[in-house]
């Protein structure tokens, strides 16, 4: 049983989060003690990846310096990226591996961990069988640890389930890319963003979530763009729109298709474009005939007048860049949310030429590489289909192995979690992911966890999921090791390693290589270093979609960074796709698809009558794992506060600061008020990055998208009421939680 | 740095502070961020402003020093009072009509945005605006901040006040000068207005 071997309290005081607020060496030291060296290397945080430059000191990184003349962010950093640097030396790092006891961990030898990790899984896997075992990965690992944990799985542990956080990220655009376009990935470098002539926000916090495109977006107005947003709130880079969408949560997909109703109504499409390079239009023309603005305006809640406005702006410019995040993704329809607006798109001919083309704003760090080569449940290197025959044949070989060995898809990264709960799954090895904070419904995903036979963790920090681990190792940071990554753009980039591990924590990289050697699989791991994986992953991408065969460190420093698809090393990089209007479909075209409106898996009634959608904050980061670690950071946004319209408070006299019962079919939370006019009067919003008693996933809901299996953050319903301090009653306060799927 | 100048454009602002996070790495005074920053009126509007000093010509904190501890430099900048003149009374701090200067009690010395005048003579750009996100702080080129919708101006009314400063302040096109008062922009003489009314 993997329940905390401590209470919550006790572990905190021992491994944290304790807030770091002076770096290594302390405010004064640099002048008498300057930097070794600095590195150029990039931000461990956002899918941004921000160029930065590391001050080392003695194997301690003590500062950093702007880093001007990478072109993607020019020197320009966010409050993260500026503080990232602060984790080093943090006092919460773990030095060693643990190894759980009678009462809290205990420290461990690395034999001891990684024998009884390797045997623990062997036992499980041959009394239940090999799909027992599941993997966890994410979307912060380079691209060689993805790809390195991939090939783990199936290789060393021959288990289907093998999934990452990235399924919380942007897989609904990579699923609606992917049909469309046949390709997961940005069809815009961002230097398109300040050529445009109309930039479409929908969904997209882009001055929290993605600072640095706001200056993209600026500048695009200083060019004369017009900039569209549509959010259920005002989000800062709404104090510039020339137009403001706020439109109810969970009604994007309606909006997209009143938008397109519009412009195929006043005969603003593109038919050349559509004629010659698109399949499927007929049909599409068809679905949205139903919704006009007045119908639409009735749904959304968005003025019918605005829906027009927006619709001739859109199609009357054959330079409009459409930029959408997880607003659109994180919805059980988040597939075709994304699809209606790469219709929208392709109606307008607004693709393949400069300023023009729609783009997901990928959120996590590594959210782009991390998907492409391995750990995604579904897929193999090169972003090829684990069902393809040729693609299964192709990295079979590469790997060594039989393509009959190369297991079959798995489950997501939820369905992992069911699954533990439901008894199928009974061991874990998880690495980069701390699902009892990112998964919906945290009260079932505790549950799960104590249901474990086995749980092994790789961290550099305990985080809260690492609490029921059985063996946990110590870890690396990003910057302990070589390796790249993939940035929202689509530019690969290089994170040069600046130190070394502090302690006896280790690389990843070299645990999971070590881990596979006791697995008795040596012969298929041959790895010294990343550079090794690195030059087998170039083989496996080798003509596939995402093909990095041309990619090596020293190009990417010398073009400071490339854009896949790279397929030689004479080859300059693809930075816009489908200039020659090729697309990576079948027969070369893109391809319309119908969408179809659905309500969300937990819809208002009258016991629960307000929207709840969550989402970050600038200065957090995903779980907070590291994030909540740094002093600076967590003061300027210290708790998460439940953000509601003065209307909604006034009726339930909250003022400003007050507490307030947030109540959804799940759980409740008690958090204070933050009392603003930039939320819709019905609906209530949370900051997810907080564990426990303050977790606003206590009360989001295990609906997922059909295709792209991702959670329906963005949309539950929920009842506020005024309380009178915080929750007291212990963290694990609903141990008997029901197993009933809350929603529908 | 030469050929460059600071700008300030509350309207690109987001509100993330990272600013005031890059400030506090500087090395002249790691660990305090000299950046002054606001959220207009949180409850109504997520409009926020991040500024710096904007180093006056005439610098109003000096002419009010009675300990004559504040001094600006032949490059035009207004430096933190000197700590040996400095008697922590406050009269900066008061006087300011930007609202800049910063009475750190422990030190009992008044502390202030210079510029990053240690950075910018080895050819570094300030902190703040290298690393701003959104470039609401921008220390660039005229040539380039020509390029904006927004253009510079540095010359503040307050009251019969006029000041003039080194730093830009952004505005829409038109404006010449920023101004706080509304019969500033009137048509009719207010004082005429007044008297009719009586």
């Amino acid at each position: 049983m993997a329940k905390a071997p401590l209470s919550e309290e006790l572990l905190k005081e021992q491994f944290g989060p304790h807030l770091n607020y002076v770096p290594p060496g302390g405010w004064k030291n640099e002048s008498v003690h300057p930097a070794e060296k600095l590195v150029k290397t990039h931000c461990c945080f956002c899918g941004q990846q921000c160029g930065i430059q590391l001050k080392v000191r003695e194997n301690k990184i003590i500062g950093f310096e702007p880093w001007e003349e990478f072109p993607f962010n020019r020197g320009m950093l966010c409050p993260k990226g500026v503080k990232r640097y602060m984790q080093g030396g943090h006092p919460d790092r773990l030095l060693h591996p643990l190894m759980r006891a009678e009462s809290g961990f205990r420290p461990a030898t690395w034999d001891e961990a990684l024998d009884v990790t390797a045997r623990r899984l062997r036992e499980i896997q041959d009394k239940y069988g090999k799909d027992a075992v599941a993997v966890y990965g994410g979307a912060s690992l380079s691209t060689e640890k993805s790809y390195l944990l991939g090939k783990f799985a199936r290789v060393a542990l021959g288990t289907r389930h093998i999934d990452y956080n990235g399924r919380l990220c942007m897989v609904s655009a990579g699923t609606a890319y992917k049909l469309a376009f046949g390709v997961d990935r940005s069809t815009i470098p961002w230097s398109d963003i300040p050529k445009a002539e109309v930039l479409f926000v929908i969904g997209a916090n882009v001055g929290d979530c993605a600072p640095i495109t706001t200056d993209y977006i600026w500048r695009g107005r200083d060019n004369g763009a017009r900039l569209i947003v549509a959010d259920p709130r005002m989000t800062p880079i709404t104090r510039n729109a020339d137009l403001y969408l706020p439109l109810r949560p969970g009604t994007d997909l309606v909006l997209l298709m009143s938008i397109l109703h519009v412009i195929l109504r006043e005969g603003l499409q593109d038919r050349t474009f559509i004629d010659r390079y698109t399949t499927g239009f007929n049909a599409v023309a068809e679905s949205v005939r139903a919704y006009d603005p007045q119908t639409a305006a009735e749904q959304t809640g968005v003025p019918p007048e605005s829906i027009e406005r927006a619709a001739r702006w859109i199609g009357k410019s054959r330079k409009v860049v459409f930029l959408h995040a997880r607003g659109l993704e994180h919805q059980s329809k988040g597939v075709e949310n994304c699809l209606a607006v790469i219709n929208i798109a392709l109606a307008t001919g607004n693709l393949g030429h400069e300023g023009s083309g729609p783009t997901m704003i990928t959120g996590q760090g590594n959210g782009q590489g991390g998907r492409e080569h391995g750990q995604k449940c579904d897929q193999l290197p090169g972003q090829r289909s684990l069902t393809d025959p040729a693609a299964r044949e192709h990295v079979a070989k590469v790997w060594g192995i039989r393509p009959e060995d190369l297991p079959q898809p798995g489950y997501s990264a939820e369905e992992i979690m069911e699954a533990i709960h439901w008894g199928e799954i009974k061991a874990l090895l998880s690495l980069c992911f701390n699902p009892l904070v990112s998964l919906p419904d945290a009260n079932f995903t505790r549950e799960a966890l104590s249901r474990l036979e086995f749980f092994g963790i790789v961290d550099f920090f305990l985080s809260e999921t690492a609490h029921h681990a059985d063996v946990v190792l110590a870890g690396s940071l990003q910057e302990e090791e070589d390796g790249i990554g993939c940035s929202a753009e689509g530019r690969v980039i290089h994170w040069q390693k600046s130190v070394d591990p502090p302690g006896d924590a280790r690389c990843d990289s070299a645990i999971i290589v070590d881990l596979a050697h006791r697995l008795g699989k040596a012969a298929f791991f041959p790895f010294g270093n990343p550079a090794d994986i690195l030059e087998e992953l170039r083989e496996a991408s080798r003509g596939g979609v995402a093909d990095y065969y041309g990619i090596t460190y020293q190009k990417i420093d010398e073009m400071k960074g490339v854009f896949w698809p790279c397929p030689t090393p004479e080859h300059p990089g693809t930075p816009r796709l489908f200039e020659d209007m090729k697309f990576y479909t079948n027969d070369q075209k893109a391809h319309f698809q119908v969408t179809q409106w659905r309500p969300s898996g937990d819809p208002l009634d009258d016991q629960y009558p307000i929207y709840l959608t969550t989402g970050r904050v600038v200065s957090q980061y995903l779980s907070g794992t590291q994030t909540r670690r740094i002093g600076a950071l967590v003061d300027q946004y210290p708790e998460p506060r439940a953000e509601i319209h003065p209307r909604l408070a006034q009726q339930h006299g909250i003022a400003d600061g007050d507490w307030v019962t947030v109540q959804s079919r799940r759980d409740r939370v008690t958090l204070r008020s933050m009392v603003v006019k930039t939320i819709r009067p019905d609906t209530v919003f949370i900051p997810y990055h907080w564990p426990g008693i303050r977790s606003a996933n206590r009360l989001t809901h295990r609906t997922l998208d059909p295709r792209s299996k991702i959670p329906e953050f963005k949309v539950s319903a929920c009842n506020i009421a005024k309380a009178s301090g915080p929750d007291t009653e212990p963290d694990d306060r609903n141990a008997e939680h029901s197993d009933g799927k809350g929603g529908a | 740095m030469f050929g460059y100048e600071f700008y300030v454009d509350p309207s690109r602002c987001i509100g993330c502070r990272s600013c005031l996070q890059a400030c506090e790495e500087c090395e002249t005074h790691r660990g305090k961020s000299m950046i002054n920053f606001d959220f207009i009126e949180r409850r109504e509007s997520i409009r926020s402003a991040a500024y710096v000093c904007w180093h006056c010509d005439e610098p109003t904190c000096a002419q009010v020093c009675p300990a004559d501890a504040i001094k600006k430099g032949e490059d035009g900048i207004v430096h933190s009072s000197l700590k040996p003149r400095c008697i922590a009374c406050n009269n900066c701090v008061l006087a300011c009509p930007f609202g800049i200067p910063k009475m750190m009690i422990p030190e009992q010395q008044m502390m202030k945005c210079d510029m990053c005048y240690d950075r910018t003579s080895i050819g570094k750009r300030p902190m703040c605006a290298t690393v701003c996100p959104s470039q609401a702080l921008a220390y660039v080129k005229p040539e380039q901040i020509a390029l904006r919708r927004e253009k510079p101006t540095n010359t503040f009314f307050f009251g019969n006040q006029k000041i003039t400063t080194k730093v830009y302040m952004m505005a829409p096109a038109q404006c010449e000068a920023i101004t706080l008062d509304v019969v500033d922009y009137m048509w009719e003489d207010s004082d005429e207005l007044v008297a009719t009314r009586e």
